[in-house]
């Protein structure tokens, strides 16, 4: 109550003061009509506003003025000089009253009869005269009536009175502490120009920083030290009173989509969740249109009209979600519906008609990339323009306004079930921290927020640089990470790097893809001020802006967008498109890309394999070879890895002198070699596999880079190695809708194990690293038939994992099973005890797929008893 | 409000004594420079500041006419490389390039000449067109020519320099 009182006195002073000002230009001009609106306006909302805080006094003076200037505004009562003034004491009244409550907290005591009378016999057109400071007697007032002669004096007496009362508080509370409002409305010049300030003081502060660097004991360090605090607890402070809650920009929203659920005849709601995510005030008012426009777009060409949506076995009633939440130095806002979806078809069609992109190139598109094709200038799919939208402007300015302030923005659409924009936009466009770093002689910024660590390569133990072909990679953890050769990207210098060639690694993420940055050296990091690159450089994308460095030399900003998309690892950002924002959907589901190795082994069609799989690239020396009965080790590591030739001829000794390319699968203490002739590339691919004509050691052919290819089946192979994996049998038989499979497991080697052998074997799988993720999904409303979780997880252990899915929601009635390495007597009973509904072995698929099978007949069967009923 | 816009730092020591009284003929007054021996102006009224060598920050990808980036009392600066723009010859090794800041939409950009002249103030009457058969890329940016004693000058459009890329 207290907030609402502050702010409506806030407003309402506001208001008053414009209003005197207004009423005398009416005075000037009585037929302005738009004056006398905004006259009218302020009174009626003075009025309306009081009402609603139980103000009596103040609305009733504020009502009857405004029957006074509705009859005027009408032009059913010509505005007279008389009358001004009348409206002018109101107002002074008016004035009064809210100097009291400001003061007091509460309406003053007073009698505003004799006003309210004045008042009203003017609205009922009788003439009144007061001797108010601006009314010179009318030439057609000789004949005042009678009513009004009198009350003259009377409201002179009564004016003082309140005035008496509430005028003298006023004062003081101007300049006195009281009860005044805490909060003061500044001028938002006033607060970029505090901003542009302090990131210079900033910079200043850098260049001091600097120079105090090189000089030891000297007497300005600690002053310096305290100068430095000072600065960031400044530029904390002015950042603080430039963020807003995001709620501020959704306000208009509601209005907005009830008005167009009447245009449009439809039944829409918004949902409206983290509201109260804050961010920068610039960077909100330059996503209030996008945003806007596309809640717009939402409901107009989105979502369905009750008919349509009864139709297609909808609820009547669309729904337009609004979600934002933070991620690192991000804001990401979701506009969703749950509509018609964009048809892609239809996209398809008005690309090849305005030549946007032949036949052919559709063709060869995902789904997502034609999408994307409504970003484009002048491109709009709705068949009929609408007053609403359908002119062909938005989606493309909403995409550059966007992308103008480092934003970006990506949709994901089913049709039939709706589509969701994602956007994704720094907190603030002012400060940030970044790294420095060097690339063939020339220093760069790597934005923190997107560097996840800093590896020193070279040729001690730690991690190395590997050549894939020509394809740097670093192996980190038993991942295998792309690498970026930053000074080839940028044409620093063109001949490729030799392995160990640099000396760190920046190892970034760009949604869900994390990729390494090959650099000479590192430097510090430093709270940059980021400015806008010229606008002829806006065409070069590697960078999001420059700045300044504390040493005074001009620095560039690398994007790390701008990387990944030049390097083609934004594929996925481009085509799936949400998959790489939201973390809820960062599942590695199997018709995402997937990196894989190509290679040469035996005859026919070259072979892939997944990259994530594989741990190590070896080329051996044939004398390192031993021959051990009838196969063929080696030394590796410490211990003997059985090498399995693919060729299919059996262990043959490659030929001394000669080298033999392994590729190196391993768990820990496991690990096998497989003898491949040759590697040739490395590539981004959507692995559909075809089982068709499969041949034991495969899971089937998929095209990659337009030729017929045969996928690795790991399993057999690993078997064949005589590690105790997974003993592969015949697949999973056929199920007419592919039964939708998550799997919770934090080592991606085992993920990526399962992913490919259950989809080949028939299910939907979607493979996500932590039961958080997982949860997350549930929220996000996505739907399985069954779970597979591991027990031992960091933060959030299997069990937790299954009491949290048991404590409620949609999936409380999910089977769940527990995959373990260890299946102790003890540890099945503490799994059944927490909710797991059977326990596998981690490694023996065929008890994997059994239990599969089993626990979604069980449900099918569950099923059919419940539905006749 | 003109006489400001031109200032003179103590680097630009090649700046000969000029007639700085910019007054109602300041919009036919240039500032000349030599790129690679061919003597140019810039209209005075864009000309922000005028700068010695300074260092320069290479930005890569850019296009081959913008020569990197530097920073002028705290404002970031790009840097136009008028030879390569003008299709001229190269610099030599160890040139030491000028830059004359102009502004354009808003932003700062530096002309890197070789040397940087007078501020001038020429008669409209007196310039000539380009020449039909001058060189295309010159003629593109090129407002017109005037005889200045023995050698011509070549007045520069700041706005379609800009045009690059």
């Amino acid at each position: 109550m207290d907030d609402l009182l502050a702010d409506f006195l806030t407003e309402t002073n506001e208001g008053l003061q414009s209003l005197d000002g207004a009423l005398l230009s009416l005075e000037r001009n009585p037929d302005d009509p738009a004056v006398l609106a905004e006259v009218f306006r302020t009174i009626h909302t003075i009025k309306g506003t009081c009402g609603f805080l139980g103000l009596p006094r103040l609305e009733k003076v504020a009502h009857a003025a405004e029957n006074v200037l509705g009859r005027w505004r009408e032009g059913s009562l010509p505005v007279t000089a008389a009358g001004i003034s009348l409206i002018l004491r109101a107002v002074d009244r008016i004035k009064a009253i809210v100097a009291g409550l400001e003061s007091a907290g509460a309406e003053p005591a007073g009698d505003d009869a004799e006003m309210i009378a004045l008042l009203d016999a003017a609205f009922r057109g009788e003439e009144v005269a007061v001797d108010g400071p601006a009314a010179p007697p009318q030439a057609e007032a000789p004949a005042p009536v009678a009513a009004v002669a009198e009350p003259e004096p009377a409201p002179a007496a009564a004016a003082p009175q309140p005035a008496a009362a509430a005028q003298p508080p006023a004062q003081p509370t101007e300049a006195g502490p009281g009860n005044a409002p805490q909060t003061i409305r500044v001028a938002v010049d006033v607060l970029e120009d505090l901003m542009v300030l302090v990131s210079e003081l900033v910079l200043t502060r850098n260049q001091l920083m600097q120079l105090a660097r090189t000089e030891t004991n000297s007497a300005f360090s600690v002053p310096l030290q305290r100068l430095s605090q000072i600065t960031s607890d400044l530029q904390d402070g002015v950042m603080k009173t430039r963020m807003q809650p995001i709620g501020s920009a959704w306000q208009k929203l509601p209005r907005l989509v009830r008005d167009l659920s009447h245009d449009l005849g439809k039944k829409i709601i918004l949902e409206q969740h983290g509201a109260e995510t804050e961010l920068d005030r610039q960077v909100m008012e330059l996503i209030k249109d996008p945003l806007t426009h596309m809640v717009r777009n939402s409901a107009d060409h989105g979502l369905e009209g009750p008919e349509e949506r009864r139709a297609a076995g909808k609820p009547e009633t669309g729904r337009i979600t609004l979600n934002a939440y933070h991620e690192g130095g991000h804001i990401v806002m979701e506009i969703g519906d749950d509509g018609r979806g964009l048809s892609t078809a239809r996209i398809s069609e008005k690309v090849i008609r305005q030549g946007l992109a032949t036949e052919a190139e559709i063709a060869s598109m995902s789904e997502q990339e034609i999408h994307r094709f409504i970003f484009r200038p002048g491109f709009s799919t709705a068949a009929a323009i609408t007053s609403v939208s359908g002119r062909g402007v938005g989606m493309d300015v909403v995409k550059t306004n966007l992308e103008r302030i480092g934003g970006i923005v990506e949709l994901r659409s089913r049709e039939g079930r709706g589509t969701t924009f994602t956007i994704k936009i720094p907190l603030t466009l002012a400060i940030a921290a970044a790294l420095i770093v060097e690339s063939a002689g020339e220093r760069f910024a790597i934005p923190q927020n997107s560097v996840l660590e800093l590896v020193r390569v070279g040729d001690g133990d730690g991690p190395k640089i590997e050549m894939i072909k020509s394809t740097p990679v670093m192996r980190l953890r038993d991942r295998l990470l792309p690498l970026v050769n930053l000074s080839r990207l940028l044409a620093l210098q063109d001949q490729p790097v030799a392995a160990g060639g640099s000396s760190f690694v920046v190892v970034s993420q760009v949604g869900s893809q994390v990729f390494g940055i090959m650099v000479d050296r590192v430097f510090d990091t430093e709270e940059i001020v980021v400015k806008p690159v010229a606008p002829i450089l806006r065409d070069v994308t590697m960078f999001s802006g420059n700045t300044i460095l504390g040493d005074g030399s001009v620095i560039m900003i690398l994007d790390p967008n701008g990387i990944a998309r030049g390097t083609g690892l934004g594929v996925e950002t481009n085509g799936e498109a949400a998959a790489t924002l939201t973390a809820a959907t960062r599942s590695a589901e199997s018709r995402d890309h997937t990196a894989v190795l190509l290679f040469r082994a035996g005859e026919g069609a070259p072979k892939a394999v997944p990259l994530g799989l594989i741990a190590r690239l070896e080329d051996l020396p044939a004398e390192r070879i031993e021959q051990a009965g009838d196969s063929l080790v080696v030394q590796y590591r410490g211990s003997l890895m059985p090498l399995i030739p693919l060729s299919g001829y059996g262990a043959v000794m490659p030929a001394p002198g000669s080298k033999q390319a392994v590729l190196v699968f391993g768990d820990g203490a496991h690990s096998m070699g497989l003898m491949v002739d040759e590697i040739l590339d490395v590539m981004e691919t959507q692995l559909v596999i075809d089982g068709a004509g499969a041949r034991q050691g495969f899971l089937g052919s998929s095209v990659i880079a337009d030729k017929v290819t045969e996928v690795l089946d790991c399993a057999y192979w690993l078997h064949q190695g005589g590690a105790d994996w997974f003993s592969a049998t015949a697949k999973a038989k056929e199920v007419t809708r592919k039964p939708r499979v998550l799997l919770v497991e934090d080592s991606s080697f085992f993920r990526n194990l399962v992913v490919p052998a259950l989809s080949a074997a028939g299910y939907a799988i979607t493979g996500l690293p932590n039961p958080r993720e997982a949860l997350r999904l549930r929220e996000a409303g996505e739907m399985f038939d069954i779970i597979l979780s591991d027990i031992n997880m960091p933060e959030m252990d299997g069990l937790q994992f299954v009491r949290a899915i048991r404590d409620g929601g949609p999936w409380q009635e999910l089977p769940v099973i527990a995959l373990s390495a260890q299946a102790e007597p003890d540890d099945v009973e503490a799994g059944r005890e927490a909710g797991f509904t059977d326990y596998v072995a981690k490694y023996d698929r065929d008890a994997l797929i059994g239990a599969l099978t089993q626990a979604i007949e069980l449900q099918v069967f569950a099923r059919s008893i419940d539905s006749p009923v | 409000m003109q006489t400001d816009t031109l200032t003179r730092p103590s680097g630009a020591g090649n700046m000969a004594s000029g007639n700085l009284a910019l007054g109602a003929d300041a919009d036919h007054m240039v500032l000349t420079l030599t790129v690679a021996g061919q003597l140019c102006g810039v209209p005075a009224l864009a000309v922000r500041d005028v700068l010695g060598q300074q260092a320069i920050t290479r930005i890569p990808l850019a296009p081959p006419e913008v020569a990197g980036s530097l920073n002028l009392r705290g404002r970031i600066v790009t840097a136009i490389d008028l030879r390569r723009r003008l299709h001229l010859a190269p610099w030599e090794a160890g040139a030491k390039p000028m830059s004359v800041v102009v502004e354009h939409q808003g932003e700062l950009y530096s002309l890197l000449a070789d040397q940087v002249g007078e501020v001038l103030s020429l008669n409209p009457a007196e310039r000539a067109a380009n020449p039909p058969t001058l060189d295309a890329s010159w003629k593109e940016v090129s407002l017109g020519v005037h005889r200045l004693g023995e050698s011509l000058l070549v007045v520069l459009d700041v706005e379609r320099l800009m045009r690059i890329g």
